[in-house]
C-alpha cells in the first residue's frame, strides 16, 4: 500500500487546524467521592480531584494501591471485569460518565487509553491498526481521509519516519516501543478528548521509553493526559500534577494521599507519607 | 560446616532410570500400535476391496463399474456431509460465542454441559428420533422447501411424503456434530488475549465490534480446523443415515428433499452387509476404503490448519 502522498493536506494548514479543534478537544476530569469496587470487595474509596485540560496528570504509588484501577474507571474500562463498579461522580465536560443512560461504548470514543503492554491487533496491517477505531466510528471513509488520518496519526506518533514504507506490514511485527507508538497512534486517530496511559512505558527499555516521554510532552498540547507510572523519575519528568495514591494499610482500599502540581509534589510535599514514598523510605 | 543437601544415592538413580525406561518401552509400543493398527485396517481394505474392481457388472446396481458405484456413493456422502456442515456453522459459532463471551459466567456453564452430553447420545437413539419424532415435524418444512426454494437444484423435489430424505439425515447429522465442533470453538474463543479484547473495548468498539475485530480474527484458523474436524465426524457417521435415510439404489442426486436420494458410504455398507455374496462384500469393503481415505485426508487436513494457524502476539 502506498500513500498518495498528493492527496496528504500540507502539515502546516493541518497543525493549524489541530490548534483551531484544541478548543473544543482536551476537557478537563471533575472526580468526586469515588469508589471504585471489584464485586463487594472495595478497592478505590473517596477519591476527589479535578484533572486540568491540556496538560498531564501522572498517578503513582506502590503496587496494588488502585491507581491503575482508577485510571481504567476513568473511561469506564473497569467495568469489562465481571462484578466490578464505580461509585461515585466522573464529570467531564459537564457530563457525569456514571449517570445512567450514559453509555459506555461513547465515553471510550471519547477517552483513548494506553495499555501497559502494546497490544495492536497481530491480523492486521500498520495501516488498518492505526484507522480501527475510526472504522468502528464512520462507515465510510475516502482512501485518500482513510490515507491523511494514518499519515497524521503516525505523525503525531513520532512513528511515521520509520514505518511508512511498510504501512501494509503487520503491526505484531515491529519492536516493542514502536508497537507502544502504533498504539498511541491508534487511540489518538479517533481524536479523543482525553489520553489515558496505563504504565505505558514499563514494558519497554530505555530508549524506547525516551521516546515515549517525548511523545507525551507533544501531545498535551492537544490532549488531556493522564498517566500510572511505577517510575518516579518518569512522573517527575513528564507530567506537571501528580497525585499519589497508597493503601492505608494491607487489605485496606486504596486511597488519594495527595494531589498537587508535580514541582510541589517532588520538592516539597505535604503529606509526609508522600515525602517518604518519593525519598524510597518505602514502596 | 555447612550442611550440604543429600545427594541422591546410586541406587536411587537406578531406581529412577528403570521407571523411565519402563515408561518409554510402554509409550512406544503404544504409539507403534496404532500405527499397526492403522496400516492393518488399511491393508484388510485393500486386499478385501480389490476383487470389487473385476466383479460382474450385475453387482454394480446400474452402474458401469464399482468406481462409478463408489464415486455415486462418495457425492452422497459428502453431500450429506456438507449440508450437515452448512447447519451446524452458524450454531456452533453462536453457541460458542455466547458460552465464551456473552452468557453470565453461572450460565455459560450448564449450556456448555448440556451441549457436550449431546455428544454421549448414542447414535442409534439419534436416529430412532430421526424417523419417528424430527421427520413427521419435517414434512411440511420440505413441501415448503420445494414450493419457494424449487429453484435451487438442491431443493427441486417433489417433496417425500414421508421426510426420510437426505435433509433430514442431514439435520441430524448436524446435531451429532455439534458439539465436537461447538466444544472447540467455545475454547478457541475463550483464548483470546485479554490484551486484544481491552484493546478494541477501549476504542469504543461494542461488544459484537469488539469480537469482530479481536476474537474473530484470533481464532479464524481455529474454527476451519472446527468445521473440518466434525465434517469428519459427519462423512463417516453410519447408524443415523442408514435409519433415517429410505434410500432405493445408489444415484447421484442433488435433490436432497425427494424420495429419490444419494446415498452416503456409511449407510449403504450398514444397509447391504447381512445379505452378502463374496463379491458383494467386497464391493463393500471397498466402498469403506474410499470412506477411509476421505474421512482420513480430512481429519488430516482439519489438523494441519490447526497446527499452522496458531496466531502468534
Amino acid at each position: 500500500m502506498s500513500l498518495a502522498l498528493g492527496t496528504v493536506p500540507d502539515p502546516d494548514t493541518e497543525a493549524d487546524q489541530a490548534v483551531d479543534k484544541e478548543a473544543d478537544m482536551a476537557k478537563s476530569i471533575d472526580v468526586s467521592d469515588v469508589n471504585i469496587y471489584y464485586g463487594d470487595f472495595l478497592a478505590v474509596e473517596g477519591v476527589n480531584m479535578t484533572i486540568k485540560a491540556r496538560s498531564v496528570t501522572a498517578f503513582i504509588g506502590p503496587s496494588g494501591c488502585g491507581k491503575s484501577t482508577f485510571l481504567r474507571s476513568l473511561n469506564r474500562m473497569h467495568e469489562v471485569i465481571p462484578g466490578a463498579r464505580v461509585e461515585g461522580k466522573i464529570v467531564v465536560d459537564g457530563q457525569d460518565l456514571y449517570e445512567p443512560g450514559v453509555d459506555p461504548v461513547t465515553v471510550r470514543r471519547q477517552i483513548g487509553m494506553v495499555f501497559q503492554r502494546p497490544n495492536p491487533f497481530p491480523t492486521m496491517s500498520i495501516y488498518e491498526n492505526v484507522l480501527a477505531g475510526m472504522r468502528l466510528n464512520a462507515k465510510k471513509m475516502s482512501k485518500s481521509d482513510a490515507d491523511g488520518i494514518v499519515e497524521r496519526s503516525l505523525r503525531g506518533a513520532n512513528l511515521w519516519n520509520e514505518v511508512k514504507d511498510r504501512l501494509d506490514k503487520p503491526g505484531a511485527g515491529l519492536s516493542g516501543g514502536q508497537q507502544q507508538r502504533l498504539c498511541i497512534a491508534r487511540a489518538i486517530a479517533v481524536q479523543p478528548d482525553v489520553l489515558l496511559m496505563d504504565e505505558p512505558c514499563s514494558a519497554l527499555d530505555p530508549i524506547s521509553t525516551s521516546a515515549i516521554e517525548d511523545l507525551i510532552h507533544e501531545l498535551k498540547t492537544e490532549f488531556t493526559i493522564v498517566i500510572v507510572t511505577h517510575n518516579m523519575q518518569q512522573a517527575a519528568r513528564v507530567s506537571d500534577e501528580t497525585g499519589f495514591f497508597n493503601l492505608k494499610a494491607t487489605g485496606e482500599p486504596g486511597h488519594l494521599v495527595e494531589f498537587n502540581p508535580t514541582s510541589k509534589m517532588f520538592a516539597n510535599p505535604d503529606d509526609p507519607a508522600t515525602e517518604a514514598y518519593i525519598s524510597g523510605r518505602f514502596g | 560446616m555447612t550442611v550440604i543437601p543429600d545427594e541422591p544415592t546410586t541406587q536411587e538413580v537406578a531406581a529412577h532410570r528403570v521407571g523411565d525406561a519402563i515408561f518409554r518401552r510402554t509409550a512406544l509400543v503404544a504409539s507403534l500400535l496404532v500405527i499397526v493398527f492403522l496400516a492393518g485396517v488399511g491393508i484388510f481394505l485393500l486386499i478385501k476391496g480389490l476383487p470389487a474392481i473385476g466383479a460382474d457388472p450385475e453387482n454394480f446396481q446400474d452402474h458401469a463399474n464399482v468406481f462409478s458405484l463408489v464415486g455415486a456413493l462418495l457425492f452422497g456422502t459428502v453431500l450429506a456431509a456438507v449440508v450437515a456442515m452448512a447447519i451446524v456453522t452458524p450454531l456452533a459459532i453462536g453457541l460458542g460465542l455466547v458460552i465464551s463471551h456473552y452468557a453470565p459466567r453461572r450460565l455459560a456453564k450448564p449450556v456448555g454441559f448440556l451441549v457436550d452430553l449431546l455428544a454421549a447420545v448414542p447414535s442409534v437413539v439419534f436416529g430412532l428420533w430421526g424417523i419417528f419424532v424430527l421427520a413427521p415435524y419435517l414434512k411440511p418444512v420440505h413441501v415448503w422447501l420445494v414450493d419457494y426454494l424449487g429453484w435451487i437444484p438442491l431443493f427441486d423435489g417433489p417433496a417425500s411424503a414421508t421426510a426420510r430424505t437426505l435433509f433430514t439425515a442431514a439435520i441430524v447429522l448436524a446435531l451429532m456434530a455439534l458439539p465436537i465442533v461447538t466444544a472447540i470453538m467455545r475454547e478457541i474463543f475463550a483464548q483470546t488475549p485479554r490484551a486484544h479484547e481491552e484493546a478494541a473495548l477501549a476504542l469504543g468498539a461494542t461488544r459484537w465490534e469488539m469480537i469482530r475485530m479481536a476474537v474473530l480474527p484470533y481464532a479464524r484458523s481455529g474454527m476451519v480446523a472446527a468445521l473440518l474436524l466434525g465434517l469428519g465426524r459427519a462423512l463417516g457417521e453410519t447408524m443415523a443415515v442408514a435409519m433415517v435415510l429410505s434410500a432405493t439404489g445408489v444415484i447421484v442426486s442433488w435433490d436432497i428433499v425427494s424420495s429419490e436420494n444419494s446415498n452416503t458410504i456409511a449407510a449403504f455398507i450398514a444397509q447391504g452387509y447381512k445379505e452378502a455374496s463374496p463379491i458383494k462384500v467386497s464391493i463393500l469393503i471397498f466402498a469403506g476404503l474410499a470412506l477411509f481415505l476421505l474421512t482420513f485426508v480430512v481429519n488430516f487436513l482439519g489438523r494441519w490448519i490447526a497446527s499452522r494457524g496458531v496466531v502468534k502476539g
